[in-house]
């Protein structure tokens, strides 16, 4: 019985109440988010080595034997999902300290926040499928809130696009559960994945994982599916923007990782040239969209749909180093873009406003360098300069692609890699280079940043940075956890232990 | 007994479907709230349909009598109904709220977020 895999659900839980019980004191609601999404950082750097040492960790709610009961499995791959996701928080956390107004702080900002953390630790624990509807809907639930808070007409009409799209998401997943359990009789996903391989039922199989890729596939904001997005993510204040483009479009694409790789494993024949065909539409429209926009925090945004694209891409290849180009995607992506959603505020702080189109009140390169040049580090390690993380993560994936020879879906990678580029000097050139054409009213009060809005932003950067340096390192922990994602009866073994002869 | 519900559980998610893309705001709620519904009825059937024969296990015996409807769909029916309930309530405030701020209840209506 290993608590520690349970501690990531239980830590935010303990403090959103504690935070809930507090909402006199704002000091004191800061003052536990920034500590208990750091000791956050520590348990899930903890469970990580555990996992590392020993294998996949199952730990059995109530000891009810597995295909009853609801356990928790943590993998190689949900075990480096929760350190992303804790690293976020925790940035998060402190940039909200001052980057969030006391007004919506007094409304239950902080345990807002983290709810949302325990519904998307929750996500990438768990082994039983409903019980990943559940927290998909804890980290909806909180995300509905966060991004209402606030009231402000963008804001709602933002939310309404948000939450209807991503409602009728949940519904599909529920049909797919309903479905699922109809047919097989069973919840738990090892289980689920020894009978899915070993039904003749090829017909309802395949519907069963299309209504699982187009319900993930709207939380993931993948081609078709994707139009919530951009509508939405550039409403709310910038930390909730930045923890959202962070982690919930990921929650999405780790549940269509785990249901691909565990129980539907990709087929040559059907799955491969769809899923290709969905990528490299993700990818092109979304660094397109983002070519057409002016909004600092909307280009952000467009290009959160065409990275997605790219991790669809190591999946639907499904070649054991793909599969480890997208988790190690997932690794550097996650860093990158909710700390390029962080600059953003810094800069719209300094500037006045997030339009690209207008000079703001001052240039930020002349107010603030050392800012500017913090935002070089993850535009260009998005677009895949080395030797940042974005190149080495691209790297692998053209050359996965290339071991197989799908010439056409790498050529649009390396494509919208070079736009991903022309977007990132735009936004460097419009909003941190240029300024007002004339300085005489220079000594304006522009606001300070302050250093709690400043650290978070370095520490993310710096991680960039290493990630890039450390990156043949970092890339044997993706190769590790890729390999135990496409060993499916190692999973189900760790769970359900040895298969035996077939049970009714 | 089973074509009749299917035939509902289609004619709801059709219904569903149909007014979340009215341009009315206030039948958005209405189709989700329905979609909820198809899906929970769905999950419901999955569990067999049989009526009368409640799921108890009768003195000394290891398991209900053979054509029974199996319990834990309608106990995972509960947890979606619980979930979706909260979900509705939220967004009926969301709505009005919005419909206040942007003074009408037309969908089309609502473009702030793409300027």
């Amino acid at each position: 019985m290993s608590t520690l895999a349970v501690l990531p659900v239980l830590l935010p839980l303990a403090a959103a109440a504690a935070s809930t019980l507090l909402y006199r004191s704002l000091r004191a609601q800061r003052v536990i988010g920034v500590v208990a999404t750091s000791s956050l950082v520590a348990v899930s750097l903890m469970l990580f080595l555990r996992v590392w040492d020993e294998g996949i960790v199952v730990v059995r709610m109530g000891d009810w034997p597995s295909p009853i009961g609801i356990s928790f499995v943590v993998d190689l791959f949900g075990a480096i999902m929760v350190v992303l996701a804790s690293i976020t928080g925790a940035a998060t956390a402190l940039y909200s300290v001052r980057g969030i107004d006391k007004e919506r702080q007094s409304f239950l900002y902080f345990p807002l926040l983290h709810v949302l953390l325990m519904g998307v630790c929750g996500a990438f624990l768990t082994g039983d499928i409903f019980n990943l509807y559940v927290w998909f809907e804890v980290l909806l639930m909180s995300s509905f809130v966060l991004l209402a808070l606030g009231n402000e007409r963008k804001q709602l009409e933002g939310a309404i696009k948000y939450v209807t799209l991503n409602l009728m998401s949940s519904a599909l997943f529920l049909t797919a559960i309903g479905i699922l359990y109809g047919t097989f009789g069973t919840l738990d996903m090892a289980d689920l994945s020894r009978r899915l391989a070993s039904t003749e039922r090829t017909g309802v199989v395949t519907t069963l994982s299309m209504l699982f890729l187009v319900a993930f596939g709207i939380k993931a904001a993948i081609f078709p599916l994707f139009f919530w997005l951009p509508a939405s993510y550039h409403t709310p204040p910038f930390a909730v923007s930045a923890i959202f483009a962070g982690l919930l479009t990921k929650v999405g694409v780790y549940a269509i990782i785990r249901v691909f790789t565990l129980m539907f494993p990709i087929d040559p024949g059907f799955t491969r040239p769809l899923l290709l065909f969905l990528a490299a539409m993700t990818m092109l429209t979304g660094v397109l969209g983002a070519a057409a926009q002016h909004e600092f925090r909307r280009v952000l945004s467009f290009h959160i749909v065409s990275q997605i694209g790219y991790m669809l891409l190591g999946l639907a290849l499904a070649t054991p180093l793909a599969l480890a180009g997208s988790v190690f995607y997932i690794m550097h992506h996650i860093v990158v873009k909710a700390n390029l959603f962080f600059i953003a505020g810094l800069a719209d702080r300094i500037r006045g406003t997030s339009d690209l189109r207008s000079p703001g009140r001052v240039s930020v390169y002349a107010r603030a360098p050392l800012i500017a040049l913090v935002f070089f580090i993850p535009a260009m390690s998005l677009a895949g300069i080395p030797p940042l993380s974005g190149f080495f993560a691209k790297l692998v994936l053209v050359r996965a692609g290339l071991e197989i020879g799908e010439w056409a879906v790498v050529t649009v990678a390396l494509l919208v890699s070079i736009l991903t580029l022309y977007s990132m000097t735009k936004i460097w050139a419009e909003a941190f280079w240029k300024g007002p054409d004339r300085n005489e009213d220079e000594p304006e009060s522009v606001e300070r940043v302050p250093p709690t809005m400043v650290l978070p932003v370095a520490v993310l950067a710096l991680i960039t940075v290493v990630v890039g340096f450390l990156a043949g390192p970092l890339f044997g922990v993706a190769t590790r956890a890729a390999d135990q994602l496409l060993d499916r009866e190692a999973y189900a073994e760790a769970v359900l232990g040895p298969e035996r002869g077939s049970r009714p | 007994m089973q074509v009749l519900i299917a035939i509902i559980i289609g004619g709801i998610f059709a219904c569903a479907i149909y007014m979340i893309l009215r341009r009315s705001i206030v039948k958005l709620i209405m189709g989700l709230a329905l979609l909820g519904h198809a899906a929970n009825l769905l999950i419901f059937s999955a569990g067999g349909l049989f009526r009368a024969r409640p799921a108890l296990v009768a003195p000394g015996e290891t398991a209900p009598l053979a054509p029974a409807a199996d319990p834990l769909p309608q106990a995972l029916i509960l947890t979606a109904i619980v979930i979706s309930f909260g979900v509705i309530a939220f967004m009926m405030v969301l709505v009005s709220r919005a419909s206040e701020a942007v003074g009408n209840d037309d969908t089309d209506l609502f473009t702030a977020t793409d300027q």
